[in-house]
C-alpha cells in the first residue's frame, strides 16, 4: 500500500481515497518532530520538490536565461552563443523604432491604469451608495444589471475583443462610421479609425478600457460593500455629500485595493500584446500604436535576433517594477494624509 | 431642511432642491431625484457600449459577406447558418475549440493539484528556505512574461515540447502555479491549525491529513481559484501563439487571430462574426448562471 504514495499527485482525488485505507500506520502522533518517516519524505517530495523543480525549469529559469541572453548575439539556432556584453542595450538607445514603442508602452500604462480605474470607481460608487441620500444608505435601483452587463467584456477573451472592435472601427461596413453617418457626421463616411495617426492610439485605448472596466467595477463594488455603512451614515449626519463621501470616506477606505488594482492594470497595459495583436498587428500607422511586447515578439520570432529580444525583455521588465515601485510610492506618499477610521 | 444642506455639492442640484417632494415617505428632494436619473443615464450609457457591439457582432454573423458590405445595419435577408458552418468546420473552430478544453483543463487539474499541496507545504510547515521559495513565486507574478518567452521556447524545444500539446499543457501549469499558490497560501494559513494536529493525533500521515481533511475544508478556497484560473488560462493568448505553432494544435484564441488574419484576404467576415459568436456565447452563457459566484471569485482573488 505504500507504493500508493508517489503516484498520488498523477491519480489525483482517487489516490487520495487509497490512502484512507493505507497509511494509517504510518503517521505519528507527535508530527511536529521531525522523523522522517516513509509517509513525510514522499510528502514533501511529492508536495514541494516536483512542483517547484518543474515551477523552476519552466518559469524561474527562463527569467534568469533571458538576463544572460540579453548580453549576447544569440540568433538561436547556433551551437555558439557569442558574449557581448552590453552592446545590446546601447544598440537599443539608438533603435528608433524600440524608443517609438517604449514611449507608446509608457503612454498607456500611465493613461489606461487612471482612466480605467477612475470609471470603474465612479461606476462602483453608483452602484453601492449612489442612491438616494435620505434614507438608508443603499445603491441605485437594478445595480445588480448594471453590474453583470459591466462584467461581460471580462469573460470575452481579450483577442476576441479586439477583434470585435477592428469590425466596429472597419472604415467602411463598421458600426462605427454607421452610426457616425447616419447622425449627419459625414466626414466619417469611410474614416479609417485605427489607420490615421491621430486616431489609432486613442481608438485602441478604447478597446482596451472598454474590456476592463467591468473587472475592477466589480473588485470596487466588494470593497465598498466591506466599509460598514454606518460610516457612510456618520459622514451623511456630519453633512458630507455624495461626492464628498466618495472623496473623504471612499477611496481612503479602499487604498489597498486601488494599490493591486493599479499594478494590474499597469502590468496589463504595459503588455497590451493580445491587444495590439488583433486591432494593430503592424504597429499602426507610423508605429503610433507599436508597443513593446510587439517589438520583442517580431525580434525574436520574426527576426530571429534572440539576444537583442532579450535585452527588449529586460527593458520591459524594469519598466514594470519601476512602475510598481511608482504606484506604492504614490499610494504612500498619499496615504499618510486622511487615516478614516483605520 | 438639514436634509438639504447635508448635500451642499450635490452636482445637479439647482435652486429646486429645497423643495420637498411628497411622493415618498422617506421624502426625496428633486435634486436627489436629478441626481439619480444622472446615475441611471450614465450607467445606462455604458451599458449600451456594451451591450450594442455584441448584438451588432450577433446580427452581422447571420449575413452574407455582401450584405455585411452593404450596410452595418442592414438585418439578415433570413435566419441562415451557413456562416456557422463554415466556422466550425472549414476555418476549423471546433478542433480549436477542442483544443483549448484539451489544454485548460489539463493544465487546471495539474495546477490546482500541486499548487494546493505547495501552499499546504509553505503554510503549514516552518523549514530553511520556505520564505525564499515564497519570494520565487511572488518574482513569477511580478516578472513580464514577455522576459521569460524566448527561453521558454528554447527549454520546450529541448525537452521535445515545442508545439505540442502536453507541452502547452505544462507551460500554462506552470505560469499559473505561482498565483495558486499565493492565493491557497492565505486561505491555508487561515485553517486552524489545531484541525491537522488533532488529525495527526488520530494517526493520519501527512498524505492522509491533507487528502481527506485540509482540502476538503479549502473547498471553497479551491473553487475560487480554479475559476480563476480558467478565465486567465482560457483568454491566454501569448503563450500558444508562440510556442505552439502547429496549425493543428492552436487552442481556439489564437485560431481566432489567424482565422481573423487570413479573413483579411479572403474575406468572409459573415464566418469571422459566427466565429465570435461560437466564442463567446457558451462562457457568456456559463457567465450568466455563475455570475454570483464568478464575481465574488474575482473580489476574493484580488482583495487579498
Amino acid at each position: 500500500m505504500t507504493a500508493v504514495g508517489p503516484v498520488a499527485p498523477v491519480e489525483g482525488a482517487a489516490a487520495g481515497v487509497g490512502l484512507r485505507h493505507g497509511l494509517r500506520q504510518l503517521g505519528s502522533p507527535r508530527w511536529r518532530k521531525r522523523n522522517l518517516t516513509f509517509d513525510r519524505i514522499s510528502f514533501f517530495a511529492v508536495f514541494l520538490v516536483v512542483p517547484l523543480a518543474a515551477y523552476i525549469a519552466f518559469v524561474v529559469s527562463p527569467f534568469v536565461q533571458a538576463a544572460y541572453f540579453s548580453l549576447t548575439s544569440w540568433t538561436g539556432f547556433s551551437a555558439d552563443i557569442p558574449f557581448v556584453g552590453l552592446s545590446n542595450y546601447t544598440k537599443l538607445l539608438d533603435d528608433d523604432i524600440f524608443l517609438k514603442a517604449v514611449g507608446n508602452s509608457v503612454v498607456l500604462a500611465l493613461v489606461l491604469p487612471t482612466v480605467t480605474l477612475v470609471l470603474a470607481m465612479f461606476f462602483a460608487t453608483l452602484v453601492t451608495v449612489g442612491g438616494s441620500s435620505r434614507g438608508n444608505v443603499r445603491g441605485l435601483a437594478g445595480s445588480s444589471f448594471y453590474r453583470i452587463v459591466s462584467f461581460f467584456p471580462y469573460v470575452v477573451p481579450a483577442i476576441v475583443i479586439g477583434l470585435i472592435w477592428s469590425q466596429i472601427y472597419d472604415p467602411n461596413s463598421g458600426l462605427l462610421n454607421g452610426i457616425l453617418t447616419k447622425v449627419g457626421l459625414d466626414q466619417f463616411q469611410s474614416f479609417a479609425w485605427l489607420g490615421e495617426v491621430g486616431t489609432a492610439k486613442l481608438a485602441v485605448m478604447f478597446v482596451i478600457v472598454w474590456g476592463l472596466v467591468g473587472f475592477y467595477l466589480v473588485l470596487f463594488i466588494a470593497a465598498i460593500k466591506g466599509i460598514p455603512a454606518e460610516v457612510f451614515e456618520a459622514a451623511r449626519v456630519d453633512g458630507a455629500g455624495r461626492f464628498r463621501s466618495t472623496i473623504s470616506i471612499t477611496i481612503p477606505l479602499v487604498r489597498d485595493n486601488i494599490q493591486t488594482a493599479y499594478i494590474y492594470m499597469g502590468i496589463l497595459a504595459l503588455d497590451a500584446f493580445v491587444y495590439m495583436a488583433a486591432l494593430e498587428p503592424g504597429g499602426g500607422p507610423e508605429n503610433s500604436t507599436l508597443v513593446i511586447s510587439q517589438r520583442l515578439f517580431t525580434t525574436a520570432f520574426t527576426q530571429g535576433q534572440f539576444g537583442y529580444a532579450c535585452a527588449m525583455g529586460v527593458v520591459l521588465a524594469v519598466i514594470t517594477l519601476a512602475y510598481a515601485g511608482l504606484v506604492f510610492l504614490v499610494i504612500r506618499l498619499t496615504g499618510g494624509r486622511d487615516e478614516v477610521a483605520e | 431642511m438639514t436634509s438639504t444642506q447635508a448635500r451642499p455639492d450635490a452636482p445637479v442640484a439647482g435652486g429646486s432642491r429645497a423643495q420637498a417632494v411628497p411622493e415618498r415617505a422617506s421624502g426625496r428632494t428633486a435634486g436627489d431625484t436629478a441626481v439619480t436619473a444622472g446615475s441611471h443615464a450614465v450607467l445606462i450609457i455604458w451599458s449600451l457600449l456594451v451591450i450594442v457591439p455584441l448584438l451588432w457582432v450577433i446580427m452581422s454573423s447571420f449575413k452574407t459577406s455582401s450584405e455585411i458590405f452593404a450596410s452595418p445595419f442592414g438585418l439578415p435577408e433570413r435566419l441562415r447558418f451557413d456562416n456557422y458552418v463554415n466556422a466550425w468546420t472549414t476555418a476549423g473552430i471546433g478542433s480549436f475549440f477542442l483544443n483549448s478544453v484539451i489544454v485548460v483543463f489539463g493544465a487546471l487539474v495539474v495546477t490546482m493539484l500541486f499548487g494546493s499541496m505547495s501552499a499546504y507545504v509553505l503554510a503549514r510547515f516552518q523549514f530553511p528556505g520556505n520564505r525564499f521559495i515564497y519570494y520565487l513565486m511572488l518574482a513569477g507574478l511580478t516578472f513580464p512574461i514577455f522576459l521569460a518567452i524566448v527561453p521558454l521556447f528554447f527549454v520546450l524545444r529541448g525537452v521535445g515540447l515545442l508545439n505540442t500539446l502536453p507541452g502547452l499543457i505544462l507551460v500554462y501549469a506552470a505560469f499559473a502555479f505561482p498565483f495558486t499558490v499565493f492565493f491557497l497560501y492565505s486561505f491555508f494559513r487561515s485553517l486552524s491549525k489545531s484541525i491537522a494536529e488533532a488529525a495527526a493525533l488520530d494517526g493520519a500521515g501527512e498524505w492522509r491529513t491533507f487528502f481527506s481533511v485540509m482540502l476538503p475544508m479549502a473547498r471553497p478556497g479551491l473553487a475560487t481559484v480554479a475559476i480563476l484560473n480558467f478565465v486567465g488560462l482560457w483568454n491566454q493568448f501569448l503563450l500558444p501563439v508562440a510556442l505552439n505553432t502547429n496549425t493543428d494544435n492552436y487552442v481556439l484564441t489564437q485560431g481566432m487571430a489567424a482565422f481573423a488574419s487570413q479573413a483579411g484576404y479572403s474575406v468572409d467576415f459573415g464566418a469571422l462574426f459566427a466565429a465570435v459568436v461560437i466564442t463567446v456565447v457558451p462562457v457568456l452563457v456559463v457567465y450568466l448562471v455563475f455570475q454570483r459566484q464568478l464575481q465574488g471569485s474575482v473580489s476574493q482573488g484580488t482583495n487579498k
